[in-house]
């Protein structure tokens, strides 16, 4: 199936000579939610601004279910729906009115019925005559929200939407991105928290200083570059590793209590029955053990880190 | 196909905006008319014979119409695009399916009819004062029209040029009312010393009164197809400005 949107060797240099993006591809499919990654300043907000008519490209071009974003853009912005970093709110306007400003924008008729679920399902139904200045930032989120989707758009962008909000309203956010998706909407995350992405990503792109160092299906991603750990607890603690353990490249806790053992779970042998055998043959009293995962945050540090 | 919907929103936001300050809509330019009206039309205009054979209350109509109109005008049009633009929430507009033709009938269409309908309510205000009689309604309200929209746009160049408040005020403060008031709105040019008289030629807003002017009373300092030339010549330069700006995202793309 052909992408959705396709980025294709995009640049930006802004006009004091910033690069913004270098030479970005890439290809997103309908219906995945991708989150992409990166520092602030990484470009993730020239790459969505550009895509959504914001910001002009420097080079490269951008296809949106097919369109070009120049020469197509009537087209492609009807498909897109943007939901901005900054509560960018009209203060005096009601809840209601603005999102009927919205769809009309888009050129789409008046449909009371539409926005009116749509503000029962963003939980703002009861606000729809309130002033937008009476709402709390939470709910100006959300407004914004209702208004990327006021022209039921096939693709929503989202610009670090949970940037300043607290951690119940984060979960709320997470579980309106999944209704979405099931509803057919591809959508786009920015963000810097990881745990966001881990938590509703299908995909992850990774940005840093303008590249996008990669973009992979998140599972596959932890999979290839995540570590595994075994923590290997001693009932008493040793001064050193000692040297039949050397094979295994083991790390020891600053108190001396606790063994680590860093491997590679996609390999056939692990080495950990070795090992375990190992521990007790150098006469050391097993307390307890433990595996971990390294976490797409872990992931991220390393590949940054590594560039 | 033009995104009529587009338009429709952006114009009737743009209203509403304006009915919701009503007082400071339309109260403000008639009440300091009006003032105009008493100070220099019964105060200081009842020790002034006739200008140019028509009494000076009535002469100084078309100026103080004038006036209004290209203060209101630029000042609606720079406001309105100047303000999303400051607030941030001029992304909805540049994100959304819209030519910049749509985006001026939007908002330039709104400033421009609420300076019309100032213009309008100036001219009945003024009919409480004066007697008017209107020689050429028709080409009174073509030139009334075309006032309204050439200023509009130009104030919708210095709303989209602006960065602060202090450049959206800069303009119509140090160039716009100068010009106005030099401009023959209290005066004809011919009242002038000779000299002046040739300086003043080089003020554009004297064709646009001298034109308006000539529709009331068929008196005018230039001549009426002089003034209708100058006055579509600033609309297609104002248009080539805008269309410009669009083009290049000038202050609004990156």
């Amino acid at each position: 199936m052909s992408p959705i949107v396709s980025v294709t060797n995009l640049s930006k240099i802004y006009a004091n000579g910033y690069h913004a993006l270098k030479d970005v591809s890439l290809d997103i499919a309908q219906g995945e939610i991708l989150a992409l990654l990166g520092p602030n300043g990484a470009g993730k907000t020239t790459l969505i601004s550009i895509i959504c008519g914001l910001v002009n490209a420097s080079e490269g071009s951008v296809t949106v279910g097919g369109h070009d974003i120049v020469s197509d853009y009537r087209v492609t912005r009807s498909l897109i729906g943007l939901v901005p970093q900054e509560l960018t709110l009209g203060h005096f306007e009601t809840v209601w009115n603005t999102l009927g400003f919205s769809r009309g924008l888009f050129g789409k008729k008046p449909d009371p019925a539409y926005l009116e679920q749509l503000l029962k399902d963003l939980s703002l139904w009861a606000k729809k005559d309130s002033e937008i200045m009476s709402l709390s930032g939470g709910m100006k989120r959300r407004v914004l929200i209702g208004k990327a989707l006021s022209h039921q758009p096939s693709v929503l962008f989202l610009d670090e939407p949970t940037a300043g909000v607290d951690v119940e309203l984060r979960k709320e956010m997470w579980m309106l991105v999944r209704r979405l998706r099931e509803s057919g909407v591809t959508i786009i995350l920015t963000t810097h928290y990881i745990e966001e992405a881990e938590e509703i990503a299908d995909r992850v792109g990774i940005i840093d200083q303008g590249r996008l160092i990669l973009v992979d299906d998140k599972q596959a991603l932890m999979h290839k570059l995540g570590k595994k750990e075994m923590i290997v607890e001693l009932e008493e603690p040793v001064s050193g590793v000692p040297e039949a353990l050397t094979a295994w490249s083991l790390a020891l806790s600053e108190d001396g209590c606790r063994l680590i053992y860093t491997y590679d779970p996609r390999q056939q042998r692990t080495g950990i029955p070795d090992l375990l055998k190992a521990i007790g043959g150098a006469g050391l009293a097993l307390k307890d053990f433990k595996t971990t995962q390294s976490s797409l945050e872990d992931i991220f540090v390393n590949l940054v880190k590594g560039k | 196909m033009i995104n009529t919907c587009a338009v429709r929103v952006i114009y009737k936001y743009e209203m509403l905006r304006a009915w919701e300050t009503l007082l400071q809509s339309f109260a403000s330019p008639v009440i300091s008319t009006s003032l105009y009206f008493v100070v220099f039309g019964s105060a200081i205009g009842g020790r002034i014979d006739q200008v140019e054979g028509v009494s000076y209350g009535s002469f100084i109509v078309p100026g103080l119409m004038m006036l209004a109109l290209l203060t209101q005008s630029i000042s609606n049009a720079a406001f309105g695009i100047f303000f999303p633009k400051f607030t941030g929430t001029i992304y909805e507009v540049m994100s959304a399916p819209v030519s910049f033709f749509e985006i001026l009938l939007g908002y330039v269409g709104a400033a421009a009819t609420k300076s019309l309908i100032i213009g309008l309510i100036i001219l009945a205000t003024a009919g409480f004062f004066v007697p008017l009689d209107i020689a050429h309604p028709v080409w009174m309200t073509a030139f009334l029209i075309l006032t309204c929209v050439s200023f509009s746009l130009f104030g919708f160049i210095i709303g989209l040029w602006a960065e602060d408040f202090e450049k959206l005020q800069l303009i119509p403060l140090l160039v716009i009312t100068p010009l106005v008031f030099l401009g023959g709105s209290f005066y004809s040019v011919s009242m002038l010393p000779p000299a002046w008289q040739t300086v003043t030629l080089f003020n554009p807003v004297v064709y646009l009164i001298s034109g308006f002017r000539w529709s009331f009373f068929e008196v005018s300092d230039v001549s009426v197809g002089l003034s209708l030339a100058i006055v579509l010549m600033f609309l297609t330069t104002c248009l080539m400005v805008v269309w410009w700006m669009f083009r290049t995202g000038y202050r609004l793309r990156q």
